[in-house]
């Protein structure tokens, strides 16, 4: 996996003069060339608008977007290419399904189940909702050590619930949520899910018709490939039965001033000329990743989170946050008497890239009762030595403050 | 720039030990400041006669610099008018940002001139002071939430 480290050119370049280490993935994911070139190489070559022109350029530039789409839904095993919806990115796609499957389908005093282990990207949208409609968050417990606490999560069903909403892998504790036991559950209460898979679809294989989740949504950043551009993925009964999210051009059949036909799924939720570039170096990501394989690409991070976690938690005063047998390659932790803003400012002076802060998940902090933490996350690129280069950085950083 | 020059001994003697630590009972002026992005967060409690500040305690968390630099500043301002607070902030904003000021003006102060190279950094170094402004502020500002 290391040799393609030479895909990525950026990992030559220096962070504070020295050599970058990247453990920022779980944010936003490097670049390999193939995904760059190909979007330079469509604008060089390639670049129409799609669905409009009557000239092949226009043709050509349409095909390669719908490829795309049945790229993705190979990737994720959806069972129609219609099921799949080009949005911005995660956080647009559950806010749309908020806003157009919630507030058709949803009244005052509806429920919906959240996990206290959520971005805020999954929050924020039905506290929208709850403030829009007045329905209301019921929310799944996380254990000690960063699980969901799934007794409670039974429990949580009522005659109102109408979906639960959960992360697949979390992206402070790296934990990997059992989908498939929540679906089941929720399935028997005919409750749909929503499954948050920006944390999860770069780094395992993803079968959403394994899974059984009703929606399943990523991020092409995440994912090696460029920001602007996400998946939804919804059943596509829940999808027919939506109306429209954003109107404009491209998601209509006809218009007239008494009376709109809307196209049919997916087109109808994807108003305006979307990213088009975007979508095309989606499909050289996915390209990408399927080419080293996903359960390589598991594998090697693995590899790297077992020889990280116990590294880490050997440094006397740091305390790990996520500690679930089943974790990404994300680690929390935090130190004893260094702030970790003050730990990332060395880390960033050694040249290495973290994450310190709330990471957009402040109820889970105020559930471990920390202000923030120091979040290490690996990409396919990352290797051993870099770890051990952590260590010591951290090493120095307890010299210092002591 | 070596980590020891952002972080001098005094920087991390005063983070991890704060002076003018605690509650002022017989404050004129008191103001929470709080910075969303890391959660630092801390109250200034004054005590001002006319033009001058008599007393000045804080409390709160936050990381090296934040609390650093809270703690500096009590020692600095106490014995000061307020015009004069407001044209050392001036320094030390100038200093945080660019790297350099008049060192005479600023005294200890000076130590946080390692704070500009790292911008992201600023708000940590500066969160005090702008509470500390936000709090003399209030009483010639009756509309304000306090």
């Amino acid at each position: 996996m290391a040799m393609r480290r030479d895909d990525f050119p950026i990992l030559q370049e220096k962070n504070r003069n020295k050599p970058i280490i990247y453990f920022d993935s779980a944010s936003s994911a490097q670049k390999p060339r193939q995904v760059v070139e190909a979007i330079a190489d469509f604008y060089y070559r390639g670049y129409a608008n799609i669905h409009r022109g009557i000239y092949e350029l226009s043709e050509r530039s349409s095909e390669l977007y719908e490829n795309t789409r049945a790229r993705v839904r190979q990737f994720i095993n959806a069972r129609h290419a219609e099921e799949i919806v080009f949005v911005r990115s995660t956080t647009e796609g559950i806010n749309l399904i908020a806003q157009a499957y919630g507030r058709s389908h949803w009244q005052a005093g509806d429920e919906v189940i959240v996990s206290e282990m959520e971005h805020h990207s999954n929050i924020v949208p039905w506290y929208l909702l709850k403030e829009q409609m007045g329905i209301k968050l019921k929310i799944i417990p996380v254990t000690d050590e960063g699980t969901l606490d799934l007794e409670a999560y039974q429990k949580l069903f009522s005659s109102r619930t109408k979906l639960v909403a959960v992360t697949h892998a979390s992206n402070v504790l790296g934990t990997i949520n059992p989908i498939k036991e929540i679906t089941a559950a929720a399935h028997a209460h005919s409750v749909p899910v929503l499954v948050d898979g920006a944390q999860a679809a770069p780094h395992m294989p993803v079968d959403v018709q394994d899974l059984d989740c009703d929606f399943y949504l990523f991020s092409g950043h995440k994912l090696y490939g460029p920001s602007g551009v996400g998946v939804l993925y919804g059943k596509k009964t829940y999808l027919d039965a939506m109306p429209p999210y954003h109107g404009g051009g491209g998601m209509i059949e006809t218009v007239s001033f008494s009376k709109i036909h809307f196209a049919k799924t997916p087109h109808k939720f994807e108003a305006g000329t979307p990213d088009i570039a975007g979508v095309i170096g989606l499909q050289a990501a996915i390209d990408y990743v399927h080419g080293i394989g996903m359960e390589a690409i598991f594998a090697h991070e693995q590899l790297l989170l077992a020889y990280a976690q116990p590294a880490l938690a050997a440094i006397p005063g740091l305390r790990l946050m996520g500690t679930a047998p089943h974790k990404v390659g994300v680690i929390s932790f935090v130190m004893e008497h260094i702030h970790p803003h003050d730990l990332g400012t060395v880390l960033d002076h050694e040249g290495i890239a973290v994450r310190a802060g709330h990471h957009c998940a402040q109820p889970l902090m105020e559930r471990f009762g920390v202000p923030a933490t120091v979040r290490v996350s690996f990409g396919l690129y990352n290797h051993q030595q870099e770890i051990d280069k952590l260590v010591e950085a951290i090493q120095l950083a307890k010299r210092l403050f002591s | 720039m070596s980590l020891r020059e952002l972080y001098q001994e005094i920087i991390v003697d005063h983070g991890k030990q704060p002076r003018n630590l605690g509650q002022l009972a017989d404050a004129t002026h008191s103001q929470t400041g709080h910075n969303p992005l890391c959660g630092d967060r801390l109250t200034l409690y004054l005590v001002t006669r006319g033009e001058q500040i008599e007393d000045v305690r804080f409390e709160g968390s936050g990381c090296a610099i934040s609390v650093a630099s809270a703690s500096l500043m009590t020692e600095v301002i106490k014995g000061k008018t307020i015009s004069e607070v407001e044209a050392l902030f001036h320094q030390f904003h100038v200093l945080v940002t660019e790297g350099k000021a008049d060192e005479a003006e600023l005294g200890k102060l000076a130590v946080f001139s390692g704070v500009a190279e790292f911008p992201i950094r600023v708000k940590c170094a500066t969160l005090a002071w702008h509470t500390l402004r936000a709090a003399l502020l209030n009483e010639m500002n009756p509309i304000s939430t306090e």
